[in-house]
Parts: C-alpha cells; structure tokens; sequence
C-alpha cells in the first residue's frame, strides 16, 4: 500500500501546472540611511519598545536598577549585568516563571523594522524571552543591518535551532482594536544602546 | 450537505446595528493602515510581483520542495509526518499526544487546525486543548469558530467579551475594561503554558532549504506554547513552502503591512531543529490542497499567506461578519477557497460579492481573487448548483440583454411600473437586492430616448 506521504507527493506531480515559472533574484532594495540606529529606533518604539538613554561604558548593572528598582528576580544572559537567578542552573523552562527583568544581548537588529535577533545562543533558555515580565536588550549600534533583505541573508538562520525577530513587547489588538501591550509575554521591552565589549565584569 | 444561505446568516449580523458598524470601521480601519504602510515603500509593487513570482515557482515545482523540506528536517531531529485529509491529519496528532501521555496542549491560532475541526477530535480523547491566542480564545470559550483568520474575535463589542469572560473566567461581571479583559485571559492562561505536556503551532512559511518553518505572533503566545512543553506540533499545510531563507525578506515585509498595517509583527518566530531535550514534529497536510493545484483557473489561490487584506478591504465581508460565511475562510479568500471543499454547501458564497476588485488589488501576493470568484459563478451555474431564485432571474435577464427589441420594451414597462408600482411588488422574495436597500427613482428617459432624440438626426 501506498504511503500516505507518497499519495501525497504523487497528486502534488500529477496534478502541478505545467508552467514554467523560474525563481525570480531578490534584490536588497538598499536606500540611503543617515543613521541605521536612528531608523531602528523608529521601528522600535513604533510597536512599543522603549528606548534607554546609556553613555556607553557606564554601569549596566546600575542601569537595570535604575529602570526597575522594583525588581526582585533579575536573570541575566549577557557578563555585563548580574542577576539574582542564575541561567546555568535552570532545568525546566517553567523555573524563569518568577523573573521580573531579564537582560539579553542580541546578534544583530534590522533598522527597517526595529527589530532584535534572538536565539537559543542568546537567550540561553529560549522562554527567559517570553516568560519574564520585562526584557532589557543591549544592542551594540555597529550590529544593525539595514533591512530584512540583509538579515535573511545572515548565516546564523541556517544554524539555530530557534531564532526570533522580535519587536516590541507582545501586544494585542484583539478586543475592540483596542492595544494592550503584555498581552501574553513581556510587558516591555527596553533597549539600551551597549556596544559590545566595552565593559567587563572587572569594572562593573 | 445543506446549501449555505450566506444573506440570511448576514441580516443576522446586520441586526444589531452597533456590531455591524464597529465591524465595518474596525476593518477599513485596518485597510486604511495597510495603505499607509504599502505607500512608505517605493519597491512595495515589486515586492507583490516577487512574492508571487516565488509562490507560483514554489507551487509548480511542489513536489520537489516538499521533498527537500522533509530531508532537511529530518537531518535536523525533526519527526515528520503526512496526513492527506483532516482526519488523518487529527489522529496523527492524536498519536503523537498519546505517545507521551499528553494530557494538555496549548497552541497557538492555526487555520489549519480550525480546518481540520482538531480541537473537539482531541477533547473527545481526553486532551485538554487551550487556544492561547486573545481572540481565539474568546471564540473557543464562546464556542465559536474564529469569524476572521487575523483577528477572530473582531465582530465582538468588549461587553460580549466581558459576558463571555465572566461566564468561563469567572471575571467579574460587567467590567468591560478592555486591559481587565486582556489581563484576565493573561493570568488564566499562564498556568496552562507552565504545565502543558505538549505546545503546538501553525506556520505561516515553511522553508524547504533548512526544513524549518516561520510563525508570526503579536503575543507571543507561539513561542510560549513550543518553548515550555516537552513536545512541539507544527501542523502546515503543503501549500506554505517557501525555497529559501532569503524569499522570507519579501514575505515578512508583506505580511504584517497587508495584515495589520504595521511593519513586522511582534514576534517573527523561526524553528527549524527541537531545543535541547524536548521533541519537534511536523505534520504536513494535504487536506484538498493536490486537488486545487489542479485546478486550471484556481490554483492561484494556494499563493494566499493568510494576510486577510482581501476580508479588511471587502464591503461584502465588513458588512456581512465572517461567521456569516459558515465556513473555516470567510471574506474573498473564503469565497474563492470553501467551494473546493464543498461546491453544493458553498454554492451561494461566490455571490456574495460585489466584483469591485479591491481584495486583488490589496493581496500582497496578486491572486486574482474577483475573477476566481466570477469564475466560481460560472462553475456553479454549470454544475447547476444556483438556487431557483438566481436561476429563473438570470435566466429572464439573460433573454432580455439578448435580444434588444424585448429589452427595450421591458425597459420601458419596468420604468413606468417602478413609478406606479406599490411598495410589495418591488420589495418582494425575487428582490433579495431590495432588502436592505432602495431601488433608485428610474430616471427620466432611457439613454436611447435622450440619443435619439438629440443625436438621433444628425
């Protein structure tokens, strides 16, 4: 008897249009940009994200404790900032449900879109991205790719096992047309400029 | 199966005035934001041309890049499964579930799932099922299938929804807050999320060249159910190939712009490969979808990325409410999908359209849906599947535009009868038009009249 995956790949030949269509190139569609951080940042706060004032190498501990000095379960993916939960000793994702502030730092951000890239890599466990109240991202300006063209292109797609475009923090619609940001995840996202290496554990 | 009276489901809906008037601003307001976002970006037509360039690439050479999709995924730890129609569809998940004594399965909003009627398949089994999109939600605890494939609460006011709320959730009655509302559902799902046994998924792309494939959220909710449970089910439908990584530049630049007007959802979310210590399976669907691509005039409309552009820009479907379709697509891209399910059900839907042409010049991936949907009319007036109404009228009509001579005498009584005729003899059961509207006042002289009598000489 035929397989049901076979049944399925045999319709699909027998019954395809025989139309010779060829896969057309796609462009980057580049245009000129001033500033990608400043056209980030329009994406960004467009679907709610927030964005920080940091002068960079000043202290990013004291930073996310200024941003939420109510925060009792800080967990942190990035050296730059301590937490009160440690990432290494998790073992069930359902653990970070107590985390009020995690801190990331993603690869890379596309400017059209406002967008932060997240994976496993970055996130360490990937529900640190939705089960904390609130998520503070350090982007270093020089990792902003202009548009989704360009971040498709990046190798790293091909490689993790999960990766987000992420934009703001999770947000509904869904009553009225009426936004409500927190609607599942995060209840913010905050984004504080950080270039990469800039400080180490040392000087915090 | 009974044929669907779509216009009779519709005055349904039309009779409460406030509903059908929010519904018809909310979605022309989705419309109106769709263009702001089209008109920001000078490539956006060749974007269109792009997306649906690949899509029929894709779809002419489907065979091959499903194959590639299942080589790919497997080489990355992934299960993959094939169901040919709903059913085998629903007792594959049901396998899966059963393998790990899955108890609770919380997912994310899939068309496909709502296709395949999943949901009380597995309740009849035992397994608890929790939507954990917000409106989806709303829907599955009024017991009632999504009216839209975007927003599938939107022709609820917030007082239905705080009913529905305080009825299953145990809200407190009569408040309406709308961040109450979104906070109860917040706080009432989350338990489900920490210890559910088993997450699932739609995907809106599958990419054969990493085997992966993509989900867009604007709550998050897909990563939460597929990044707490053990076990991950993505259930896709065949037609969401993609070739490549880099075809999803053009597809997520469209999407959310034609969707909701806004330039990327919140959540972009790719899975290609199971997190450590849990398990990924994929189900890939047939479900009709062979036999559509056959379709000399139809297969088109398996480019669609599920956007509802065409339902948001739709007078018909702003009017009529999507649960007046009586079928999983509602709106242009319903009326042009359900009748390959069910031509004798869906029989009236093609009708339910005016031919203005704006869900094709809105699609982001150029379907021609207003000349599927007239050629969906001839279908059915071929395959004598037009109620007796329709039939004997355009019957009549038809004698009459053919031949002049009768034409113009009809239209000459018909004039004079409209000025003298009383109310129910033009508001009547062969009227169906004249429901909801005024006949206008028949003008003075017909076109011919006025040609003859002012060009007629020279």
């Amino acid at each position: 008897m035929k397989t049901s995956r076979d049944v399925i790949l045999d319709a699909v030949r027998a019954n395809a249009p025989r139309i010779a269509i060829p896969l057309p190139p796609v462009p980057n569609f580049d245009r000129d940009e001033p500033s990608l951080l400043a056209r980030f940042r329009v994406g960004f706060e467009l679907l709610g994200g927030t964005f920080v004032d940091y002068v960079p190498g000043t202290d990013l501990n004291g930073k996310v404790a200024e941003l939420f000095p109510e925060a009792k379960v800080v967990c942190s993916a990035v050296p730059e900032v301590h937490g009160t939960k440690n990432l290494q000793d998790i073992k069930l994702p359902a653990e970070l449900d107590d985390v009020d502030v995690a801190v990331v730092r993603p690869a890379f951000a596309v400017a059209e879109t406002g967008s932060i890239w997240l994976s496993e890599a970055e996130l360490g466990v990937i529900a640190l991205g939705y089960l904390a109240q609130h998520l503070v991202a350090l982007l270093d300006p020089a990792d902003i790719v202009p548009n989704l063209h360009h971040a498709y292109k990046d190798s790293r797609f091909m490689t993790a096992k999960y990766a987000v475009l992420m934009t703001g923090p999770s947000a509904t619609a869904d009553i009225e047309g009426v936004l409500v940001r927190g609607a599942q995840g995060i209840r913010s996202l905050k984004l504080i400029p950080a270039p990469r290496g800039t400080q180490t554990r040392q000087n915090v | 199966m009974t044929r669907l009276d779509h216009a009779e489901a519709a005055s349904r809906f039309i009779a409460s005035e406030k509903h059908e008037a929010f519904h018809d601003a909310r979605l022309w307001d989705l419309r109106k934001k769709r263009d702001r976002e089209a008109y920001a970006i000078p490539e956006w037509e060749q974007l269109r041309q792009l997306a649906s360039d690949i899509k029929e690439h894709t779809l002419t050479h489907l065979a091959d890049y499903l194959e590639e999709f299942e080589r790919n995924a497997v080489k990355n730890g992934v299960k993959v499964h094939w169901a040919r129609d709903a059913a085998e569809h629903n007792q594959i998940v049901y396998e899966i579930l059963a393998a790990v004594e899955a108890k609770t399965l919380v997912k994310s909003k899939s068309m496909l799932t709502e296709e395949c009627d999943m949901r009380p398949f597995l309740e009849r089994r035992g397994i608890e099922v929790i939507e954990t999109d917000l409106g989806e939600r709303i829907q599955q605890l009024d017991n009632e299938p999504p009216s839209h494939i975007v927003v599938p609460a939107v022709h609820k006011l917030r007082g239905d929804v705080s009913a529905v709320f305080a009825r299953t959730l145990g809200t407190e009655p009569g408040n309406e807050d709308v961040s109450y509302l979104a906070e109860s559902q917040r706080r009432t799902t989350r338990p489900y999320f920490l210890r559910a046994d088993a997450g699932m998924t739609g995907a809106n792309f599958a990419i054969a060249e990493t085997g992966g494939f993509v989900v867009c959220t604007n709550e998050g909710n897909a990563d939460l159910s597929a990044s707490l449970p053990k076990l991950h089910i993505a259930s896709i439908g065949i037609e969401k190939l993609i070739p490549k990584v880099e075809h999803l530049g053009v597809f997520i630049r469209l999407l959310s712009r034609s969707a909701l007007g806004s330039p990327i959802t919140q959540y972009t979310s790719h899975f290609r490969a199971p997190r450590q210590g849990a398990e990924l399976h994929i189900v890939l669907v047939d479900h009709g979808r062979s036999e559509r691509l056959g379709m000399d005039d139809f297969w088109y409309s398996l480019k669609c990325i599920r956007c509802g552009a065409c339902m948001n820009t739709c007078p018909v479907y702003r009017r009529s409410g999507g649960l007046s379709y009586g079928a999983t697509y509602s709106g242009p891209i319903g009326v042009i999908i359900d009748p390959t399910f069910d031509i004798r059900k869906y029989s009236n839907l093609p009708f339910a359209s005016t031919l203005n042409g704006s869900c094709t010049n809105v699609c982001p991936v150029k379907i021609n849906i207003h000349d599927q949907i007239y050629k969906w009319r001839r279908v059915i007036a071929e395959r004598n599947q037009l109620p007796f109404v329709k039939k004997a009228t355009m019957k009549a009509a038809g004698k009459l535009f053919g031949n002049p001579k009768l034409y113009r005498a009809a239209l000459a009584a018909t004039e004079t009868a409209l000025e003298d005729l009383p109310r129910f003899a033009i508001y009547n059961w062969f009227n169906p038009w004249g429901r909801q509207r005024e006949v206008p006042r028949p003008p003075v002289k017909t076109f011919r009249q006025w040609y003859i009598e002012n060009r007629g000489k020279r």
